[in-house]
Order: C-alpha cells, then sequence, then structure tokens
C-alpha cells in the first residue's frame, strides 16, 4: 500500500477514505443508502420551501413548525382516542384551515408590501405555531403511532460482498412515499391548470391578477400543499426519532438543498436533496475523522458552496438578468 | 373633575404603596426559591418532568409542613429553554427578589454564572452537572455540583466496564467509543478519558452530536458500525437520547454494552425504542418509583387536588425524582441554615453555608419519607463541595428501569487530584479570580 503509519495528510484525504469503500464495501453501500433516505426527506421539506417560494418569492421561516406542528396534531388526536387513519385525515383538514387561516390573516393583509416583510411575518407566524402547539399539546415528546399507521417496521438485511447491508422497513416506506409525493406534486404543479397558474403568480402577482387568477386561492393551495409536505416528512421522520419541537431544526437541512437545487425549482429540491444527502453521509464517514467528526451539520453547506461557485442559480434555478 | 383627580391619584398612590407592603412582607415570611426549568424547545423532553419533580416536592412541603420550619417557600420558574442567553437573562430578572439559591439545569447557564456568585452572594447548585473543577471549595466557595461530578460519572462507568470485562488490566486493547452532545455539557468529560485512556491502554472513538443533528444521528452510528467499538458511552440530552438508543438498536449494537450517564436514562429515552432498548444501562443516583412516602405525599397534597402539572402516571418515573433529589438538596440546604444562623427567614449568603455542611444520613433520608432514595449526603465541606458519592447502574428492561448493582463509588483518588489541577487552571486563566474569604461551618 502506498500509506505506511503515521499517515501522510495526503493519504488521509486521497487514499486511505477510497481504500475503506473499497475494503468494506458493505458500510460503503450502507452509507450511500442511509444518504439517500435522508436526502430524500431532505428533498421533501425542501418542497415544501420551493412551493411557497414560487407562489409568493417569499422565504416560509415556518415549514419547520409546520413539520413539528402536523405531526403533533396527528398524534395528538389519537391520543385522545381517534383512530390513526380518522386521525391522518382530520390532521389534513386541520392543515387546509391552518392554509386558510394564513392567507386571511397573514398574507392578504400584506399583498404588495416588500418580500421582506412578508418574510418577516412567517417569523411570527413560527413562534405563534410553537406557543400555540406547546399551549395545546404540551412540550414533552411523543412517540408517533408508526404501527397504527400501517407504516411497516422491522429490518431487511442482506449479505453483501462478505458483509451485511441492511435496510429499515420504515426507511424504505419513507423512500417511496416521500418520491410518490414529489412526482405527484411535480405533476400536479407543472401540468394542471393550478399549477400553470402558480407559474403566473411567481413570475409577477400583478400580471397574474390582471389575467383573473385569483391571487388568494394559489396561496391557499400552495399553503395546504406545503401543509401536506410537513405532515408526511413529520411521520417519517417523527418515527426515525421521536415528535418533539426538536424536530423544527431538522428543517434548517433544507437551506443547503435549496441553495444548490434553487428556490424556485421542483427538481432542485429533489437532485439537491439527495446530493446533499448522500454528500454528508460520505463525508462524515469517510472523511470526517480528519476533522473530528461531527461535520455533517456545515458540510452540506460547504457543498452547496462549491456548487454556487460554478453555478450561482444553484442547479436548476432560474437565471436573472436584470438590465439596468 | 376633582373627583376624578382624586381618584387617579388614589390609583397612583395605591400601586406604588401595594408592591412595597408585599414584598416587605414576603421578605419578612417568605423564602425565594427560583428554579430555571425548560418546559419548551428542544430539550422538553428532559426538563419536563425534571421541573415538575423540582416544583411538586417544594410545593408539597409548602402544602403539607407549611413550608421549611414555618417560613413558606415562593417558588417560581422562569423558562431558560435550555438557552445560555435566556438562562443568563432568568438570573438578572430573579436576582432583585432576593433568591436564596440558582439551579441553571444547564451546564452552558452554569459557567456563565459562576462568575456572578460569589459577586451577588446567591449560591449555584448544579446537581451532578456543571463545572466539574467547582467541586473544588476554596476555588469556588460559591458553587456547588453534589452528589458527584461528571469525571466522578465517567469514571464510575470505566470501572463498571472493567468489572465486566474481569479487571482494569483487560482494557488495554479495548476501543469504548463516546457519542456525545458537542457542546458544554458533553465535552466536560474529555480531558479525564483521555487520561484514562493513557492510564489503562484503550482506545477511544469519538462521535459528537451537533445540536441541530440531535434527531439525525444515522452518520454517527454508521461510524460506530464501521469502527465496532466494544464499548460505547453516551453523555446526551433532551432529543438526542431516544435517538442514540433507537440508531443503537437499528445497527444491532449489543445494548448491554451501551453505557449513558445520569442525565441519558430518562424513561422517554429508552421508551420509545420499544423492545429494542431492553438492556441498554445508564448511571443512576436517586431511586425510582413512587413508593416512597414523600413521593405519595406529593400525590396526595398536590397531584390528586390538581394542583401539580405533573401527569399521575409520570410522577416516580425516573427524571421526575430526579427533580426530587434536586430539590431535597435545595431544602435541606435551607433548614441547615436555618439551623446554623438561628434565623428563620435565610438569605442567599446563609444557604451558602447551609450547602457546604450539607449532611444526609441514611436516617435523614428514612426522615424525609424517602428512605434508600439515595446514597448519603457525607462528603460535602468547604474544600469538597461535591462529596464525590457514589452512584448505581440501572438497566432498561422494556417498561421501566432496574437497579442491577450496588453502589459504585467513584474512583476519588484519581479524579480529586485532577479536578484541583483544572480549578487551579481555571484560577489561573481568570485574572482576578477572588480568593476565598468565607469561614468554614463545621457539617450539620
Amino acid at each position: 500500500m502506498l500509506c505506511v503509519k503515521p499517515y501522510s495528510m495526503f493519504c488521509k484525504i486521497f487514499i486511505i477514505p477510497f481504500y475503506e469503500m473499497w475494503e468494506l464495501p458493505d458500510i460503503f453501500v450502507q452509507t450511500l443508502w442511509e444518504g439517500l433516505v435522508g436526502g430524500t426527506l431532505y428533498s421533501l421539506i425542501a418542497l415544501g420551501f420551493v412551493l411557497i417560494f414560487k407562489a409568493s418569492g417569499v422565504f416560509n421561516f415556518a415549514q419547520g413548525i409546520m413539520v413539528v406542528f402536523a405531526a403533533l396534531s396527528l398524534v395528538g388526536l389519537h391520543a385522545i382516542g381517534v383512530p390513526a387513519i380518522l386521525a391522518l385525515a382530520l390532521t389534513v383538514l386541520i392543515m387546509l384551515v391552518l392554509a386558510f387561516a394564513i392567507e386571511r390573516v397573514v398574507l392578504r393583509p400584506l399583498v404588495n408590501q416588500p418580500d421582506i416583510i412578508l418574510f418577516m411575518a412567517t417569523f411570527g407566524l413560527t413562534y405563534f405555531l410553537i406557543g400555540f402547539g406547546e399551549l395545546i399539546f404540551g412540550g414533552d415528546p411523543k412517540v408517533m403511532i408508526t404501527k397504527q399507521l400501517y407504516i411497516p417496521t422491522g429490518t431487511l438485511s442482506f449479505d453483501f460482498a462478505g458483509g451485511r447491508v441492511e435496510m429499515q422497513k420504515l426507511d424504505i416506506t419513507a423512500v417511496v412515499v416521500a418520491s410518490l409525493m414529489v412526482a405527484v406534486l411535480a405533476v400536479f404543479f407543472s401540468k394542471t391548470r393550478i399549477g400553470r397558474a402558480l407559474r403566473a403568480v411567481a413570475d409577477s402577482h400583478k400580471a397574474a391578477l390582471s389575467v383573473g387568477i385569483s391571487l388568494n386561492q394559489i396561496w391557499i393551495i400552495v399553503w395546504f400543499a406545503a401543509g401536506l409536505v410537513a405532515l408526511v416528512t413529520g411521520i417519517m421522520w417523527g418515527a426515525r426519532s421521536e415528535v418533539s419541537f426538536a424536530l423544527e431544526i431538522i428543517a434548517l437541512k433544507a437551506l443547503p438543498v435549496l441553495i444548490l437545487g434553487g428556490f424556485t425549482s421542483i427538481p432542485g429540491a429533489i437532485v439537491g436533496g439527495l446530493i446533499i444527502g448522500v454528500g454528508e453521509k460520505v463525508g462524515e464517514i469517510y472523511w470526517g475523522p480528519l476533522f473530528g467528526r461531527g461535520i455533517e451539520s456545515w458540510l452540506a453547506y460547504m457543498i452547496a458552496l462549491v456548487f454556487l461557485l460554478f453555478r450561482p442559480q444553484g442547479l436548476f434555478g432560474e437565471k436573472i438578468i436584470e438590465r439596468v | 373633575m376633582r373627583m376624578k383627580g382624586l381618584l387617579v391619584g388614589a390609583v397612583l398612590a395605591s400601586t406604588a404603596v401595594i408592591p412595597a407592603f408585599v414584598s416587605s412582607a414576603s421578605a419578612q415570611d417568605t423564602i425565594y426559591v427560583p428554579l430555571f426549568s425548560y418546559r419548551t424547545g428542544p430539550f422538553a423532553g428532559s426538563g419536563i418532568p425534571i421541573a415538575n419533580g423540582m416544583s411538586d416536592y417544594l410545593n408539597m412541603l409548602n402544602e403539607r409542613d407549611g413550608g421549611i420550619n414555618g417560613v413558606k417557600l415562593v417558588v417560581e420558574e422562569c423558562e431558560t429553554g435550555y438557552n445560555t442567553e435566556k438562562g443568563v437573562a432568568c438570573y438578572e430578572s430573579t436576582k432583585a427578589k432576593n433568591p436564596v439559591i440558582t439551579n441553571p439545569y444547564s451546564t452552558g447557564i452554569t459557567l456563565q454564572l459562576i462568575p456572578r456568585a460569589s459577586v451577588d452572594k446567591i449560591p449555584v447548585l448544579s446537581m451532578a452537572y456543571g463545572l466539574s473543577a467547582s467541586a473544588v471549595g476554596q476555588s469556588f466557595p460559591w458553587v456547588f455540583n453534589p452528589p458527584a461530578t461528571y469525571w466522578d460519572g465517567l469514571s464510575m462507568i470505566i470501572k463498571y466496564i472493567a468489572d465486566k470485562e474481569g479487571g482494569f488490566a483487560k482494557l488495554k486493547g479495548k476501543t469504548i467509543g463516546y457519542i456525545f452532545f458537542d457542546g458544554g455539557y458533553g465535552r466536560e468529560p474529555l480531558p479525564l478519558l483521555e487520561i484514562f485512556a493513557k492510564k489503562y491502554g484503550f482506545e477511544t472513538k469519538l462521535y459528537p452530536v451537533p445540536p441541530a443533528e440531535m434527531q439525525n444521528q444515522s452518520g454517527q452510528w454508521l461510524n460506530v458500525r464501521k469502527d465496532k467499538p466494544d464499548w460505547m458511552i453516551m453523555w446526551g440530552w433532551g432529543a438526542m437520547n431516544p435517538t442514540a438508543v433507537k440508531e443503537a438498536a437499528r445497527i444491532k449494537f449489543p445494548m448491554d454494552k451501551f453505557v449513558g450517564i445520569w442525565w441519558s436514562g430518562g424513561d422517554d429515552d429508552a421508551r420509545p425504542a420499544g423492545d429494542d432498548a431492553k438492556g441498554y444501562l445508564t448511571l443512576n443516583f436517586n431511586g425510582v418509583g413512587s413508593q416512597y412516602p414523600a413521593v405519595q405525599d406529593i400525590i396526595k397534597h398536590l397531584v390528586s387536588k390538581g394542583k401539580s402539572q405533573t401527569q399521575p402516571d409520570k410522577v416516580g418515573e425516573n427524571l421526575y425524582n430526579r427533580g426530587i433529589y434536586n430539590s431535597v438538596l435545595i431544602a435541606e440546604a435551607i433548614r441547615n441554615a436555618q439551623k446554623i444562623t438561628g434565623k428563620k427567614v435565610v438569605t442567599g449568603e446563609d444557604v451558602r453555608r447551609g450547602l457546604e455542611s450539607l449532611t444526609i444520613t441514611q436516617a435523614r433520608w428514612k426522615e424525609l419519607g424517602l428512605e434508600g432514595f439515595g446514597a448519603p449526603i457525607t462528603n460535602v465541606n468547604c474544600t469538597d463541595h461535591n462529596g464525590h458519592h457514589a452512584a448505581y447502574m440501572q438497566q432498561w428492561d422494556g417498561k421501566k428501569w432496574v437497579k442491577i448493582t450496588d453502589w459504585i463509588a467513584p474512583l476519588k483518588d484519581e479524579v480529586r487530584p485532577l479536578l484541583e489541577a483544572a480549578a487551579a487552571d481555571y484560577v489561573a486563566k481568570n485574572a482576578g479570580w477572588p480568593k476565598r474569604t468565607e469561614s468554614c461551618d463545621r457539617p450539620s
């Protein structure tokens, strides 16, 4: 081997990680799988941001707390005796009511205000939902009703290259559900009349209004769609860990995805999520020891920033050209 | 018009006079005990049961005994969200009300309050958390961290592992992983872990968990799978704990070789993983369950009357009882301060003396209605603000924690000199650190 102890920095960066991938292929495949699962869930969170950004030009700071609120509503309803499937349906209804309320109370009075005002309004919404959620459901963590929702649990394990690769059925479900959801939403917003209206609103509120598109209706639809995305994210992430207000922080993982994929692109959210998910896991496992490990939280941003050097508008973002 | 003026004048006068009257009355007849707590935010899962236990015990003393020696306690929570800035704000807002003690309930907040304690004359009780070196009473006369420091905790865990492996000599060549909350709390035992690794010849693997990744630990546990450590030690808190237990189960790490510190042993830390968490181990220094007479008094005087925020089925759980343990230390320190000074309404300076000569014998635990709840507190004194008391190992059986060892004494002979060196280092790095001038009382 090229490297001898004590290993040089060159070896640690360019030789040993690849040697480990070759030497332990089961761990490498497991790493890719974990990255894929994480990446799919990041895509889902990023999608929630993209939908609202496309419709209103606003970065929805409240997306994270919507994940928590949706998951808490589901678990909370079940805790008071509502059957799981009915609780799921009622939570969807709650997210619809929330979308109506946000449009009526927060967005409508702020039409034509600068984007920064709307952005700040989503801050306010975040803190309102935190307080409201804690008031209704309490601050203690809850266990996701995984089995009651018929989400498979357990492990699929198979031998691979003399090792073992394990896939949690829950993770497989998350990947399938998230992929389906992303596909449906992508088709809905690109092929349907509402989708075209959404694109018109994204281009110009005034022009959209002038051709008879209801801005209020579009806002309700996208906030509801973002609420559904939040619900699915909350169920999947809550099942992996627990349903608590700490889940809100997970939404921040969507930021590098958005930087990478572009704020207005649904395919960007998907591809960006997968790149970040796989990239941070591979980085953590093989290059993490060089930095004392625990590098996932900033590595995602590094990956996004490196991409930005070459494509400032993101992978699929719109190139903005302004004539002066 | 004149009448209106009179009314306004009367209202203004009453707003000026009434608070003064209330304040003077409360200063004479009550003792103010602020409790810093976090019922909201990412750490609420751990914070809520502790806050409930702390406030319930003190409120029970008010209901059952009319306070301590006839003096009612004014128990007031301040929400920190486990956030250091908010914790400091809580300290500043409660300071004016003459608190007799501060309970930061966060290592980060404790580190900020240590320099202020001697200035404001308010003792800091950081029960089994905070700065380990603050156990050195000569350097930190206003800070107390009984019953054991984090360094004691680590030494007990290493002792337990050595015992299971067949002696300290058998640790040579082993690999011990350490997964920790990447903040002041989780980093606190690192220096001692390095020293132990050198001394006993084992290799350490570190797995930091950044606060933003508490619920996203698959990377850390994949590294554990790759490294194949013989044992895993955890210093987790909040949402990090249940996630780590689930992830350990996912990679099929043997749970009876996964040991948490006493802050990683909440019922809600192990329960979400279901049967997969069976065998998970943590240290503990308080009893679990609601069978203790004092806990029954809490149920009788508070919970059953709707005067507590605690759900009835949560009474007696580990972290709830941890809160009770914390408040027993507060109450006994106040009682001791009353005894030393002969005063009924004591001050922060008095309670500092009460803490410094605190003794809770086995008989006293029994008198308190908490027989066997904790190891006797017998070693706290002017030079030793911790006492380095024993803890025990508990194991999750799938439904509840079960005590599986007798009391494990820390490796005090090894830990104490290191703590003294760390305290000296702290003092040297903080120019102008005040020399101890406080006198010394004999143990109660």
